[in-house]
């Protein structure tokens, strides 16, 4: 299973910010390894963020993501207390979710 | 523990016992720093371990000298340029100055002689790491001072003149050996330490020199 | 590949990138414009430093019972008694008498790795950065490291054994050699110099809070790489043409303590994030 997110969700007034950094290769496909062969594409494709267990958010993400990527975005009408889900699959099929609560 | 371990932990030993009043002497402390080099660095690929534990005189006293930060005494820096000065190769075929295209792609080239370059290709330069130039590349360091226009500036507008030899023979020398002409210069010395070819030296020589060069407008 | 940030917020940084470029209040010369946005993409990289997830995995690593000797590293002393963590990153390297040597973070873990755990020490110091057992180390610097974040460097100069590395790490830093003729001072001896667009401490003396010493282990966002201190040393020998220096070697430790003893009073932002 790939290492665990870091997931930091803050109250402010009457949203929450949300940061995240993914722990991923997010290879692109087009590198070459030393002996000259494509390393094959290995990254994420999909991420979802529910609140409370309702979706709020997803993203398609393609190699142009860097690694270990970091992901900031606001949920309107989030409230300290509230529980805040991130999800990622790739292209490998791999998936990884991790859950915070809002402070 | 290695033997070569074995001795600078005795050695650091006897200054433990010997209290914490007084550092070993300055002999003392240069000897145990060369011990230290010796079992802490090790050959790796094609750099071997003697590039620095079988490094010349001008490298070990311009370094003591940094050092201590006392520089160098005149005599022994005169003689340090005067052996160095008798390293340089001028150029066979009597040309000293080459193309200033294949110098500015040697000048932007910072390949070669570390343990993961590849020995079989061409080493670059690395000059702009710490000249600028071409006026063109923003790139530049400011390790050594600017080269803009440094033929224009010192008037060569025919490199093969008679005017002009002094010149040329002195940028030849400095890219071949720059501790010919000041002991103690943070500049390699291309050529002898064998970074660059006769050909490459050249290249580099028509990038500074030959007045069509983007360098000189 | 520059950017980790989601689509909409790339396109938003680029737009920014570029008007911030287009109007800063400076004269056309091309070189002020390239250094203005190099410092806003520094600065758009502090946020969400990867580095974090390495903090993570050192965390773990500390606490968690592993090795021939299923044991975890809880009771390892790196300078202030067994399991005591915070403080201890501004204050290597040091004298350790268990060991009868000053050791620096790297190698410190290194010893309770090899005397709580059961590793093999050398055999980990011989193993490539990035693999194995290497990565658990630097990973536990990152987090040991993040455990004295803005503390001030303050390595001890009480023991004989540490001033004399003092002046062995002082000569290392002079010593000119390789193909190239560098020394650590080639670079960093001169005051307000860079290498290409670089800008390189003055390391002689104190460069500062959050400064050469007091900014590895840092994530570097070009490779993707968590680096420790001594990756750091070993790929400044690396572009100097020299030889390889061991890992943990005394070369490298007596190193450290130069630069530590220069840096004193300097606040560490270990982890920190380079381009």
């Amino acid at each position: 299973m790939a290492d665990p997110m870091r997931i930091r969700a803050q109250a402010s007034g009457d949203k929450a910010t949300v940061r995240v950094l993914m722990s991923h290769e997010m290879e692109s496909g087009q590198r070459k390894d030393a002996a000259g062969k494509i390393v094959p594409a290995w990254f994420i494709q999909e991420v979802t963020a529910s609140h409370n267990g309702k979706v709020v958010m997803t993203a398609e993400w393609g190699p142009a993501v860097s690694k270990n990527p970091y992901l900031q975005f606001n949920v309107k009408g989030a409230k300290a207390g509230d529980k805040v889900s991130i999800k990622w699959v790739d292209n490998r099929g791999d998936t990884r979710t991790d859950e915070a609560t809002i402070s | 523990m290695n033997h070569k371990s074995q001795l600078i932990a005795g050695a650091l030993a006897a200054v433990a016992v010997a209290g914490c009043a007084n550092l070993p002497s300055v002999a003392e402390l240069n000897q145990i720093t060369d011990q230290i080099v010796k079992a802490s660095f090790r050959t790796e690929a094609h750099v071997n371990v003697e590039r620095l534990t079988q490094t010349d005189d001008t490298n070990r006293l311009c370094g003591e000298a940094d050092a201590s930060g006392k520089p160098l005494d005149d005599k022994v820096a005169k003689a340090i340029e005067e052996t160095n000065l008798k390293t340089i190769r001028w150029p066979s075929n009597g040309q000293f100055i080459g193309d200033w295209k294949r110098g500015e792609a040697i000048a932007q080239s910072g390949r070669g002689l570390t343990w993961t370059d590849n020995a079989q290709m061409a080493n670059g330069g690395n000059c702009y790491n710490c000249h600028q130039i071409d006026k063109s590349e923003i790139s530049y360091g400011t390790i050594g001072p600017s080269l803009y226009n440094y033929g224009k500036l010192r008037g060569v507008s025919d490199p093969n003149s008679a005017a002009a030899k002094p010149i040329v023979e002195y940028t030849w020398g400095k890219i071949w050996n720059a501790k010919a002409y000041n002991a103690c210069s943070n500049m390699p010395r291309a050529g002898h330490m064998g970074i660059l070819t006769e050909a490459q030296v050249r290249d580099v020589v028509g990038l500074l020199l030959d007045p069509k060069s983007p360098v000189n407008q | 590949m520059f950017f980790h940030f989601c689509e909409v917020r790339m396109r938003q940084a680029l737009i920014s990138l570029a008007l911030a470029m287009a109007l800063g209040a400076v004269p056309a010369l091309a070189e002020k414009t390239a250094s203005q946005g190099i410092d806003e993409y520094r600065a758009m990289l502090q946020d969400g430093n990867p580095a974090e997830l390495f903090e993570a995995k050192g965390e773990d690593l500390w606490k968690q019972k592993r090795g021939p000797k299923n044991a975890s590293l809880e009771a390892c002393d790196l300078g202030q008694g067994p399991g005591i963590i915070k403080g201890v990153f501004v204050s290597l390297p040091k004298f350790f008498a268990d060991t009868g040597k000053v050791q620096d973070l790297e190698s410190r873990l290194l010893t309770c790795m090899q005397t709580l755990q059961g590793f093999d020490a050398q055999a980990i110091a011989k193993t490539n950065f990035g693999r194995g057992e290497m990565a658990n180390v630097t990973a536990l610097a990152t987090w040991i490291a993040a455990e004295s974040k803005g503390m001030k460097f303050n390595l001890s100069q009480s023991h004989a054994q540490e001033r004399v590395m003092y002046e062995v790490g002082k000569r290392l830093f002079y010593m000119r050699g390789g193909t190239h003729d560098f020394s650590c001072a080639s670079c960093h001896g001169e005051e307000g110099k860079r290498i290409r667009l670089q800008d390189l401490p003055m390391l002689t003396k104190n460069p500062g809070d959050g400064v050469g010493f007091a900014a590895w282990p840092a994530y570097r966002v070009s490779n993707g790489q968590m680096w420790g201190m001594q990756q750091r040393l070993n790929d400044c020998y690396r572009q100097q043409r020299f030889p390889y220096p061991g890992f943990a070697s005394d070369a490298t430790v007596a190193l450290g303590v130069y630069l530590g003893v220069n840096a004193q009073g300097a606040a560490s932002i270990a982890p920190a994030i380079k381009r």
